[in-house]
Parts: C-alpha cells; structure tokens; sequence
C-alpha cells in the first residue's frame, strides 16, 4: 500500500482515498472502469469489501476460477504455408505451364481465406462471448486495451491463428509486466508481418517496426530520433517467424554495433527493447495511455495536458518506474488513489462499444440474443475486434462518437433490452427481457413504491452521475401513464434511459 | 465450445447483410413536416448537415465517388480490341470491336467501351463522360486494402486522414481559404452511404454522416407510443446549463441532436418520389436517394458511394457474365441518376467520380478470372467534365511483370477535382503538388 501523502497534495497526485470515502457510487465507478459495470448486487458486493478489497478483488482476478475451455477449438493450420515439396510442385507446374496444377494451388489459397475469415469472425464471437461471460472483467478489459495499445490488423496478415496467438499473449500479460510485453511483441508473428519486420534483412532493414515500437508502443512521439530508428531497425534485422513460431534468423541480422537512445553496442532486438525500457519517457508514455484508459480522454503529450492530468500521470509513471513496470501494481495505486474516486473522472468517460455492449448486458442482465450481431454492431460503431482501424489503435473518448454511431449504439441497445431492430423483431435474437431482478434490487417493495421513486432508482443505477432532476422527470412520465409500476413499464423506463445521450458516459 | 458459441459464425456477415441491406425504402408517410425541434437548432447552432440556410447554396457544387470495389479490370471496361496481345492473352475472355462500344473522337485509338455499358456509351455521345486512361500511382500494391487505403488517403504508404476528410476539415464550404468571397462558414458532413464510413471522407474536425438506408438511420423504438415523445425530447434537448460547454456531457447532448437533424432531413428528402426510374439495384436505390438529398437542397458537397465486388478471380466471362453484370448496373445506375438531376436541373452542379483500386493483370488466369494488377482507367462524369478520352493507353508489350505500367498519377486527378471543381487549395489537401489534369470545364 503506498504511504499516504500528506493531504495538501496537489490537485491528481495518486494519494490514498479515505477508506471510510469508499461507497456505492465508488464501487460503481470501479467496477465501470476497471471492469464491465455490474448489477446492483455486484456494486453492493464490492462496496462491502472496501476500498482495498473491492481493487485487489478485481486486480488478482487469478484467484478467481473461470473454467473457460483452452484455445484447442481454434484451427491453426488454416493458413500453413505450402510445404517445400509443394512449392516446389506449384513452381514445376508455373514453368510447364501445367494450368491444372497451377489452379489447383490457387483454388486451394482461396478455400484457405475464406476459411480463415470465417475463423476470425469466430474468434470475434468467442472474444465477445468471454468478456460477456468472465467473472475477472479486468482481465479481458486489459487484454482489450493491449490489443489497442499493440494495433495489429487481421485484413494486413490475414492469419486468423496469429491474431489469436497474439490476444493469448495480452491476456497472459494482462496486468503483467511492459516490459515483458516488449520483448514479446517483438516476436510477435502477428507483428512482425503487420509491420513488415518478418523480411527485414542486414543492410535492407525495414524500418516500420522500429519507429512505431518507440512511436507508438513505448516512448511517443518526438522522444526518439531519426538515427535512433534506423539503429533500431538494424537491430530488429532477422526477426521473424516460420508458420506460428518465432525465430531469429542469424545469418539476416546486423550483428554491428549501434548506438540506440544513447546505448552503444552490438544490440539486437532485446537491447533496443532495454534502451527504450531505461527512458523516463517510456513510463510517462505507458502512464498516459492507461491513465487514459482508466480515467478520462487527455493529450498523450505532457505539455498538451491540463495540470491536473500532468500531475497525475507524472505520479504514475515514476511509480511504474520504481516498480519496474509492473501494470498490476500501477493500476492498484491508481484504483487506491482519491483521484480517481473524484469529479474530474467520475462519470467523464465516453463507453468504448465494447464498454457499452458488454456493460448493458451484464448490468442491466438483458439477454445476450445473438453474439455475430452484436460483433457486427461494434464493428459499425468503430470497434471491430482484431481489426483496429490502425497501428495507431484506437483514438476513444469523443472520437467513438458521431450522428451515425449514436443511432447505431442507441439501437444495439433497444435491440438487447427489447430484440428490437430498426426494421423490426429479430428473429435470431427472440427471447424477452425480464427486468424484475433488477427493478426488485432496485426498489425494496416495487408493488408500492412512487414512479419517482422509480425514475430515480433507474437514472442512478444507469446515468449515474449524469443524472440530472430533467432525465429523472422523463422516466417519470412512463410511469405516469401506468396505473402501476409493471415490469413493462420498468422495461421502457430502461429503454428511455438507454437512449439519453447521459448513457453513454460511465 | 460452450454453449453460447453455438451460432454459426460464418453466417454472421450474411445475416448482417439480410438484416442492414435489405429493408424497404419507402417511407410509411411523404408528407412529413419539418419537425420542430429542426426549425429551432436551425436557428441555435450550426448542425452536421447545416440545416440553416447559406446564401448561394444552388450554386454549390457537388462531387458523389461511385467506388468500383474489388478491383475492377479496366482491359475489358475499355477495351482495346485492336491490339492483337490483348486478344492472345485472354483467349476465351476477350471482346472485339463488333462487341464492344466503340469510343470515337480525335487522338481517341482503338478503344471501346465494353457492351454493357450501353448506358455511359450514351453518356459519352451527349457529352457527359470523361474517360481517364492508365492511371496508379508508383509502386503498386496488390492488396485490395492497402492500396485502397492508398487511394483514399491520397499518400502512396496508405496512412493518413481520407483526402476529402481534409478537404471538408479544412477547404470546404467557406471554411478556412478554399473559396473566396467567404471567409465564414461551417464545413458540412460529407455522408456515406454504406456499412461504414469510407476512410476517404474521414478526417478530423468533420465526421462523415453514415447510414445503409434511411430506415436505418434511427431509433428502433422512435415511433413506439410508450416512450416516443420522451424520446423525442431527451434527444433534441441540446447542451444544458448544467454541464460546462467543453464536457463530455455538452458534446453528447450536441451530438445527439445533431442526429436527429440528419436523421429527419434525410428521411424526408429520400421519401420524395424520384423524376426518373432507376434500376432496381443497390446502386440504383443508392444513387436514387444521392440525388433526393440534392433535390432536396441539402448542403452536403460530398457524397460517397461503392460498388462491386469486382473481384473477378474466376469466371469473370466477357461480353456476358459476372463483370458484365456488374459494369450494367454500374453504367445504367449512374445513366438514370444524370438524367434525374437533368429532370431535377441540378445535373450541372455534380461532379461524379468512379475509380477502383487498381485494374488486374493483362492475362487472364487458369480460372476465367482475372487476378489483382495495377494501372487502369478513371471516370468522370456530368455536364461539368470535358468530354473524351485522356492520358494514354499503357502498352500491353511494356509490361512490369505482367502489369500494365502506370501513365498519370491519381492524384492528378484528385488535383483536377479539388482545385477546378471544389474551388480548393489541392496542395494543401494532398499535401504535395501535382499536375492536374484538365477534365473539368472551367
């Protein structure tokens, strides 16, 4: 537990909350941002076991079983590469001009993709499914904010079991150690052929993983230099991999010396990854994109952000510093911190699609319906699984947000609570939303209570701290219409509150 | 697998499609008045569609890109059916000049349009069609994707904001120093119809307007009598007082609004009836409501459209079969919309562009099909182009292997189309110079 700060801190350092301060609208938020959100009784649950016990709860997930069946149902041979007898075969018939031959390995290609296409979409299915289903939601919402933070396209590498391979590897690491990632990372086969490493060679090096490991995965912008990529490139030379593995071609690779970040020597891939790793500015990097993530939409560069955030991302990088970049202890200090527990980020993120989905069923307990649907669905709302829109990952915060993709994240969620659909019922996704679970957590005697007191039992539990007298006053005029307080009626007092442009902030 | 897994996730595209694709476009209602809460943003703010009124607006003009998706082969969209190696290299998927239409006009060639496109072969004969020949760009790249991104962001590494994305963000409608005369003015969503919004009219400031059908473009529950008018007001409420201006809560509250503007402005254009028949095709339907938003007198200066999959791998066929088809319901589609804005009076303010992301390899393949190549032609068409054909055929001798060789940069095009149509600063847009064509009419 990191020792209390004396309490005249400046506004964003990580100081301790007051564990007596740690209620129900503190648990909302933490299960929110370091999870899915949760139901009434999960938010209670959390609030009884404190501060400490609510973070730790969420942070060593390991101790929490989840049974879910090993990745074997994936088929990793969809995209084998020819065998050297069969290149040799399809070469021969490329000579002779054997067409029958030649077609055949052609045909046999593009039975392979569309195969594998069908595989990704599967593996989106079964992504979604998992953070839908999994009691440690921390897991699967840092293993998100990996495959974010790593971008990395199936349409560029077009090998589904890669893709998959790399999501292991993010879950594994999940809370785990940076570092670690980046020497992983960079042998990465789904990487390595998303930035062109895979053919990079002693005196053509490509150049493309060296800049974005420090632009984009480690040190930001403007905290390298052009010499500094194109050493670090040299020393990425020969890493690549043969079907799903790893290897470090020897006779490609530049065994020169280089000088990269200010460290001089013979260094290969490991040595540009603990160069980058000894920078400052590679914590502050890593400190700004969780402290993003987590807390509230900031510039990445320091001088670009409001004092608050400077202050607190400062704190936390100095803290991943001294821990050796440890994410699970950098998160538990932020978790801890009054900062995060305050106005500035309560109740300020805008959802991630998948935050909105996944959270709507897993708060609300609406039915799943059907899983491809609502992968299409973040899809269209600009979160397409294994499939960010660059290595630059996602941007978030307002950018998830325009007329189209408001329309689209209203009507997923009509579509979980009620199966609606803009042309009408679904039938793939049939099944009635039973809202009495929630209405009995929310309400202690729901055949008495007032539409008021309704209305605003539902704007807390789904505006939070957006909720305002106006939004509690439109829920009331649903009730209003009853003569009493029906399920259904419960139902569309959720499908209003759904809509409110205040349901999208968490 | 457990047993929520059990749905058959190589259908899940295919569903989608049923489900977002095909709905009906007709409206249960044309007489829809102007809502209350448009008539009172108009006045508040400025929305995506700039629903307020502009002095001039008639005298905006348009520019709509029909992408050919998948790459289509522009050997057999422009034929050259006198060069004997266009013949000995596809053997059963070659027309000749009985079949094809063949395009006349001087410094023109041995070059016809294929048959199919009977209806642009009219288009060229009024005077409406700009034909643009061997364009890419250095470098090629086969990959559908990566030389798309190419060709909508308008940088040979594909990386980068869409160049009509910058465009909107900072040359469009008065905003900033494209246009003279004004030097105020709020940059209108350029708008998509599709899955999703095309990288090439993505850009900063502005975010493109996106929707696969207007009945899509809405709340499923809207009209539902228990929580429609609560719904009606809880999203036309605009930012309140009780969150500062620059919160995440002011730009929701904003936004929302926002789409219901776009939404009902939208709605009620593509309800009214069109002047002409179009064909019954997913392009026809989308260029029939392209040119309702016009009628309508909306703002928008960019309308983004595709087609296809011209990914004509195998048994692409000649002057019959799958490339056939899709070039007819191309031609035919973009025939009916010029003579609907013709009818409308509008056809002079638009500008139409089609392109693909690259032609395929001179040879056909064991398979009837063709497989990914490089350069091939670009179209331009409406009053506004110069009619003919321009740039040079590439050789079919002079191959880089097996791949027609490149003649004019697209982005030459692009040059033409932001500086001598959208009254733009092209350099600043795509970043370099380059020499523009001189398609458009000034």
């Amino acid at each position: 537990m990191p020792h209390a700060a004396p309490r005249t801190a400046r506004p964003g350092t990580l100081v301790p909350l007051d564990p007596e301060a740690f209620g129900e609208r503190e648990a909302r938020h933490l299960l929110w941002r370091a999870g899915f959100g949760g139901t009434p009784g999960q938010i209670r649950a959390l609030a009884d076991l404190g501060l400490e016990g609510a973070v730790d709860h969420l942070l060593d997930y390991e101790s929490v079983a989840y049974d879910w069946p090993s990745a074997t149902e994936f088929d990793k041979d969809i995209m084998r590469p020819l065998s050297a007898e069969e290149r040799r075969q399809a070469r021969v018939a490329r000579q002779n001009g054997n067409e029958d031959i030649v077609d055949m390995f052609r045909a046999r290609r593009m039975r392979a993709q569309r195969d594998d296409r069908a595989q990704i979409r599967a593996m989106q299915t079964w992504w979604l499914t998992r953070m839908i289903e999994t009691p440690r939601p921390l897991e699967e919402k840092m293993t998100l904010f990996w495959h974010g933070h790593f971008a990395t396209g199936y349409r560029t590498i077009e090998n589904s079991y890669h893709m998959f391979l790399q999501n292991q590897l993010f879950r594994s690491q999940a809370v785990g150690n940076f570092g670690e990632l980046l020497f992983a990372i960079i042998r990465d086969p789904a990487m390595l052929r998303y930035l062109n490493n895979n053919a990079s060679r002693k005196g053509e090096p490509n150049e493309n993983l060296a800049r974005e490991l420090m632009e984009l995965f480690s040190l930001g912008e403007g905290n390298y230099s052009e010499n500094d990529i194109k050493e670090g490139a040299r020393a990425l030379t020969g890493y690549s991999y043969e079907d799903d593995t790893f290897v470090f071609n020897e006779r490609n690779h530049d065994q020169g010396i280089k000088r990269i970040l200010g460290t001089v020597g013979r260094l290969d891939g490991d040595g540009f990854v603990r160069a980058i790793l000894a920078r400052r500015q590679c914590a502050e990097f890593i400190a700004a994109k969780l402290y993003r993530f987590f807390c509230r939409e900031i510039p990445l560069t320091e001088p670009d952000m409001d004092p608050v955030a400077r202050t607190a991302v400062g704190d936390l990088a100095k803290y991943i510093l001294r821990e050796r970049y440890d994410i699970k202890r950098a998160l538990r200090r932020l978790f801890l911190s009054e900062h995060f527990y305050s106005d500035a980020v309560v109740g300020e993120q805008i959802k991630s699609p998948a935050e909105l989905v996944v959270g709507a069923i897993r708060s609300l307990g609406t039915p799943v319906r059907d899983v491809p649907t609502l992968v299409a669905a973040l899809d269209k709302m600009g979160q397409a699984l294994f499939q960010p829109p660059s290595v630059k990952g996602w941007a978030g915060g307002r950018s998830w947000i325009s007329t189209s993709t408001l329309y689209t994240r209203q009507n997923i969620l009509a579509y979980l609570l009620t199966g609606r659909t803009p042309t009408g019922y679904d039938l793939f996704g049939a099944g009635t939303y039973d809202a009495k679970p929630l209405v009995k957590a929310l309400v202690d005697d729901p055949g008495s209570a007032s539409p008021r007191a309704f209305g605003e039992a539902i704007a807390g539990f789904m505006l939070g701290p957006a909720t305002t007298p106006r939004a509690v006053d439109e829920l009331m005029t649903i009730a209003q219409r009853a003569d009493s307080v029906t399920p259904k009626v419960a139902a569309d007092m959720m499908l209003l509150a759904s809509a409110m442009p205040e349901y999208q902030l968490c | 697998m457990s047993g929520s897994l059990h749905h058959n996730p190589s259908d899940a595209n295919a569903w989608t499609r049923r489900q977002f694709v095909h709905t009906g476009l007709a409206m249960a209602s044309a007489a829809i008045t102007v809502p209350h809460f448009i008539q009172r943003s108009a006045l508040a703010m400025p929305t995506t569609l700039g629903a307020s009124s502009v002095a001039g607006v008639d005298e905006d003009k348009v520019l709509v890109v029909v992408q050919l998706s998948g790459g289509n082969d522009g050997l057999n969209t422009v034929v050259p059916f006198a060069d004997d190696s266009y013949h000995r290299v596809r053997p059963t998927i070659a027309m000749g000049e009985r079949e094809v239409l063949r395009l006349t006009g001087r410094g023109v060639g041995d070059v016809g349009l294929h048959p199919a496109l009977d209806g642009l072969m009219e288009m060229y004969d009024e005077g409406l069609m700009s034909v643009v020949q061997g364009v890419g760009y250095p470098n090629p790249n086969r990959s559908h994707f990566a030389s798309m991104d190419v060709w909508h962001t308008g940088d040979t590494n594909g990386t980068g904001d869409g160049w009509l994305g910058r465009y909107v963000d900072h040359q469009c409608c008065g905003y900033g120093k494209g246009e003279s005369g004004r030097a105020e003015g709020t940059p209108v969503a350029p708008l998509a119809i599709g899955p999703d919004a095309p990288l090439a009219i993505s850009g900063q400031r502005v975010k493109p307007v996106t929707f696969e059908s207007a009945e899509l473009f809405k709340w499923a529950a809207e009209g539902d009598k228990s929580v429609g008018d609560a719904y009606d007001r809880v999203t036309t409420t605009g930012p309140t007082d009780d969150a500062p201006a620059d919160s995440a809560k002011s730009f929701l509250m904003r936004t929302a609004l926002d789409a219901r503007v776009a939404s009902d402005t939208i709605r009620r254009a593509v309800a009214v009836e069109p002047l002409v028949r179009y064909p019954q095709t997913e392009l026809g339907q989308q260029l029939q409501m392209v040119s309702a938003m016009i009628r309508a007198g909306m703002k928008t200066r960019v309308y983004y459209v595709s087609h296809g999959s011209f990914d004509t791998h195998a048994g692409q066929g000649g002057a019959q079969g799958q490339h056939a088809n899709l070039l007819r319901q191309w031609g035919d589609a973009v025939r009916a919309f010029y003579q609907d804005l013709k009818a409308q009076e509008n056809d002079r303010r638009v500008l139409t562009m089609s392109f693909s992301e690259f032609g395929r390899r001179v040879g056909q393949n064991a398979s009837g099909g063709t497989d990914h190549g490089t350069a091939a032609p670009m179209f331009l068409f409406g009053p506004g182009v110069k009619p003919g054909v321009f740039g040079n055929q590439p050789s079919l001798q002079n191959l880089d292997e097996g791949d027609l060789k490149f003649g004019l940069d697209f982005r030459s095009v692009y040059a033409n189309v932001l500086g001598d149509w959208l009254g733009a600063d092209a350099r600043e847009v795509l970043g370099q110079s380059f020499r523009a064509t001189k398609l458009i009419r000034t």
